[in-house]
């Protein structure tokens, strides 16, 4: 534990220090700042460090607590953005040569929750452009490293948000999950990282991939500030037609709820493809919660193993038409051609990088007449066994475990020409995706060279309390392990 | 083609006769079914606060959404799908669950690349629509979906984006809501069709759906035409755009059908294609061929939700629509005794004059004199209070002033003279109705100075009654009532 004059790093303890006065912001983001300027030469966590513009906001923060005023539930917590959300007056890129230097004249939902919360925008996160890939290496500008080892990848596509979290750029982070891209990264990372019930959380402001799959998630050092940073962020948000008409998400009330009658689920038929470090991980995860009086129980979802293949069918499909605007007309980058066919191809054809265009090319074919029905109307024919292989597993279970990434953190460039192989990252992440269901992956110890092994826990839509009352279970575990001792 | 062509405004009419003569050509008949954009009259846009208003500087009437800006989400205008549901229940649709797909291609005045439409899920399903004949046209759905911006293309020919120097694009029209009403395939006559499309506008006024003025492009109208031998199969039909006002409905499906028939006749093949109406010539040219179409790709948007308007509010928008015209014409016609087909009901309704028509006859107790002077000058009821036109007509039933004499005081109170008082004008114009021992006396000198057409007249020879009526309303400088002297030459012969 921290010292008493120590700056924590959880934003649970951020804030409060900062509310009670015992802490400045500005102090906690100056030694934010400075672990910045020392390691993102090396991590390239960041297209954009928003230094000025935290340093004014923090001293905010400070005069409001100076004045007797609550800041909020984040007060002087620095926050990093992944860089597909959209920040008034401040480049928003997607990690994409396409937008340019493309300003948003509005801000994300999420960011104007943080922001009213008292949190401080330390900067703008890497990923893999438009959020496609998972080992944030498909960035026009560059790759991401990992923290733990910088030869290696930090998961994706939200990389630049996990490793800005396990590098202590930020205290906590949110990224976006289409299939997997904050459960994967966080797992790489060893962070805390939560994909939500779709519609939780607004995605007004999100620059889309797939619609029907996005959902934004904090990134943390702790479950407990993983919940903390949800509930400011969730909750109904009337411009975004697809968010739940309910009050935000109550989740830390929650946390100390234990284990004990928790029933847990072990889906017996889950496709293989764990490495044997992470795959001990797992059981041991079960053999700790059941050590903590949660019942195991084995559920089947035999469709599970397709959600891969329905995944890279529907996503690319939504893709295509969502990335469709980035025409040259309105916004962002532009290159001039005779004509406007010729002027959309020249732009297109220089603003996306090769894997974006990849996913555009499948899904515009997955979606063309005559070949509609055996593609994308098949994937959501799929879409819908998966949701009912869930549901009838959580008939039976309250949660079910898995591993969050087949294998800890690979080498840089070791994927990289080998789609296929990138995509099966994704295998455990992506069926919550389509059934719409929260998932979150929890640090689990280390496997192979030492690095962060992540389970992933998932739970049944709008159960996300009960997903996080077993990942702080398991996260105790873990620090009792840890620290070889009993509290 | 039998029914005389009755003009409305510029380029409106309908069928003065109720019955059309069926249309053929060469053996052939028409089969036609419309396809019908209306803006809907709503404050805002069909997903966004930005104000749906014609004619705003360009450009001003944007947002994010409007833009199709990164991030942006589109948020359902809940009035727009009442006035949809008003006008679906207006047109005997049943009103159901239904969603938004995605239409997607790219063209610059398009700003996501792809337009939000009800596609296999309309709102409006399966109505119909009945043409004052009495003729039933059946609908096929009327769904929601999102206008495009509008392009100027600068430089190059005729407008057009191929070979302009540059263009220029307007996103006010951007996601203003519009509905699609598709008609069945069962017009056979181009008077049916323009029928049809007036109508159409009536009902759309009437329930407050649009102000549908084909004139600012708040209802287009695009025909689909095929022609075969009665009771043959449907053949190849091609889609007519840029039909812009009713009259050019007639004319380019006439045209249409007439292409078509002579390539039947000439043993060529009909090729399916969109083409374009030119109100110039008087023809219609290659816009694309089938081969050259977009594929759309349609898929269910997944930023909007099912709507699912339920029964509670069906039934809410069903209890509150107004009178329709079809209904407004059988009040008028029986309130005024004319004919609900009849030239006059059928152009006060359309003009959306009834009730200030009847309102002058609940002042004056004549529908039908109002009904009359209505019909003819449609500034009365912009203008004349219907108190003013109750007295004039009260005076003319009363014989006070003739109907020559009304007339000129119609033109009169339009034109805002002695305060559009009637009595005032009357009087001003010396407009006073003659002592029956005056105008006795004239009808008098009358046969004194023409005794063989008196003569003529008492053997029967009707034509003899001019000549008489007519010095009498010489002597009288007009001012003799036309019916009073037909009546005492007719008591003075028996």
């Amino acid at each position: 534990m921290s010292e008493p004059n120590d700056i924590p790093k959880q934003a649970t303890l951020i804030s409060e220090g900062v509310r009670y006065g015992i802490l400045s912001a500005a102090q906690v983001l100056d030694e934010h700042l400075a672990r910045v300027d020392e390691r993102e030469g090396e991590i390239h966590a960041f297209n954009l460090v928003l230094a000025d513009e935290a340093r004014e906001r923090a001293a905010e923060i400070d005069s409001m607590v100076a004045d007797g005023l609550n800041p909020g539930p984040l007060a002087g917590v620095p926050v990093a953005l992944k860089d597909n959300m959209c920040t008034r007056g401040i480049p928003t890129t997607c990690s994409s040569k396409i937008l340019g230097d493309w300003k948003p004249p509005y801000d994300a939902t999420v960011v104007t929750r943080l922001r009213d919360a008292g949190a401080v925008v330390i900067g703008k996160t890497n990923l893999d452009e438009f959020a496609m890939g998972s080992s944030t290496e498909n960035s026009a500008f560059g790759p991401t490293k990992n923290p733990h080892d910088t030869s290696r990848v930090p998961g994706g596509s939200s990389g630049g948000s996990a490793a800005a979290v396990a590098a202590e750029f930020a205290s906590v982070s949110l990224g976006s999950d289409t299939g997997g891209s904050i459960r994967q990264p966080a797992a790489l990372c060893g962070t805390v990282g939560v994909k939500p019930t779709y519609g939780a959380v607004s995605r007004l402001g999100l620059i889309a991939f797939g619609s029907s799959l996005d959902q934004i998630g904090p990134f943390a050092h702790t479950v407990d500030d993983a919940a903390l940073t949800l509930e400011v962020i969730s909750g109904h948000d009337p411009a975004d037609s697809t968010s739940i008409e309910r009050p935000p998400l109550e989740l830390r009330s929650k946390l100390l709820m234990g284990a004990a009658g928790l029933r847990v689920g072990r889906i017996t038929d889950l496709p293989s493809g764990a490495s044997p470090d992470v795959q001990a991980r797992l059981d041991e995860a079960f053999e700790a919660l059941a050590a903590a009086g949660a019942e195991i129980v084995d559920v089947e979802c035999p469709a599970f193993g397709y959600g891969l293949t329905a995944y890279y069918l529907i996503a690319p499909a939504e893709a295509s038409s969502n990335l469709a605007r980035f025409d040259g007309v309105r916004f962002g980058s532009r290159v001039t051609a005779p004509d406007t066919n010729q002027m959309y191809m020249a732009t297109r054809t220089d603003g996306f990088g090769a894997e974006v265009k990849r996913r555009i090319m499948l899904g515009t074919y997955a979606l063309s007449a005559g070949y509609q029905e055996a593609y994308y109307g098949r994937a959501q024919k799929v879409r819908r066994l998966i949701a009912n292989d869930f549901a009838a597993a959580y008939a039976k279970a309250d949660v079910l475990l898995t591993p969050a990434s087949p294998t800890v953190a690979f080498e840089v460039g070791d994927k990289a020409s080998d789609p296929l192989a990138m995509y099966l990252c994704d295998t455990y992440t992506i069926p919550s995706n389509l059934s719409g269901d929260p998932g979150m992956s929890v640090p689990f110890g280390t496997g192979d060279g030492g690095l962060p092994v992540g389970v992933q826990v998932l739970a049944p839509a709008l159960e996300d309390h009960t997903m996080f009352r077993a990942a702080a279970e398991l996260e105790r575990y873990m620090q009792t392990q840890q620290e070889g001792s009993i509290q | 083609m039998s029914a005389q062509p009755l003009y409305v405004n510029d380029d409106d009419f309908f069928p003065a006769n109720d019955e059309h003569e069926r249309w053929e050509h060469r053996g052939y008949e028409m089969v036609v079914g419309l396809e019908v954009h209306v803006e809907l009259a709503t404050q805002t846009k069909l997903f966004s606060a930005s104000p749906n208003r014609f004619g705003d500087e360009p450009n001003t009437n944007i947002d994010p959404v409007t833009l199709g800006l990164p991030g942006a989400l589109p948020v359902l205008n809940r009035h727009a799908v009442e006035l949809a549901m008003r006008l679906g229940l207006a047109l005997n649709c049943r009103v159901q669950k239904s969603t938004f797909a995605r239409k997607n291609y790219f063209y610059p005045d398009m700003p996501k690349a792809y337009q939000i439409s009800q596609y296999d899920e309309p709102i409006n399903a399966d109505g119909w629509l009945d043409l004052p004949d009495g003729f039933r046209v059946g609908i096929e759905r009327g769904h929601l979906e999102e206008d495009t911006g509008k392009s100027t293309h600068v430089g190059g020919a005729g407008g057009r984006i191929h070979g302009s120097d540059y263009s220029l694009i307007d996103f006010n029209r951007a996601g203003v809501p519009l509905v699609e009403i598709v008609s069945r395939p069962d017009i056979r006559h181009p008077e049916q069709a323009k029928a049809y499309v007036s109508e159409l506008r009536s009902i759309l006024v009437a329930v407050g759906a649009s102000d549908a003025k084909m004139e600012e492009g708040s209802m287009r109208v695009d025909a689909n035409v095929s022609v075969r031998k009665p009771g043959a199969d449907f053949n190849t039909r091609c889609e007519i755009k840029n039909v812009n006002s009713v009259r050019s409905v007639g004319r380019a499906i006439e045209y249409e059908a007439k292409r078509q028939i002579a390539l039947h006749e000439a043993g060529e093949p009909v090729i399916q294609q969109t083409r374009h109406w030119d109100e110039n010539d008087g023809k219609t040219h290659t816009l694309r061929s089938k081969e050259d179409a977009d594929d759309y790709r349609y898929f269910l948007e997944p930023d909007l939700v099912v709507v699912d308007p339920g029964p509670e509010w069906i039934e809410r928008v069903r209890a509150a629509l107004p009178p329709l015209p079809a209904a407004r014409r059988e009040v008028l016609a029986s309130m005024s005794g004319q004919p609900a087909n009849s030239e006059a009901v059928l152009l006060v309704v359309e003009r959306d004059q009834d009730a200030y028509v009847l309102e002058v006859g609940k002042q004056s107790g004549d529908v039908g004199l109002a009904l009359k002077h209505v019909k003819e000058a449609p500034d009365l009821a912009t203008v004349v209070p219907a108190g003013r036109l109750a007295t004039l007509t009260t005076m003319e039933s009363n014989s006070a002033v003739t109907a020559t004499q009304a007339k000129t005081i119609v033109e009169s109170m339009i034109a805002g003279e002695h305060e559009r008082d009637p009595e005032a004008i009357a009087a001003a114009l010396g407009f006073e109705a003659m002592e029956s021992s005056e105008l006795e006396s004239m009808v008098d000198a009358a046969i004194a100075e023409q005794p063989d057409a008196w003569a003529k007249f008492c053997a029967g020879e009707g034509k003899a009654m001019g000549a008489l009526v007519g010095a009498v309303m010489k002597a009288s400088k007009g001012q003799a009532d036309g019916k009073a002297v037909t009546a005492l030459l007719n008591a003075k012969k028996s």
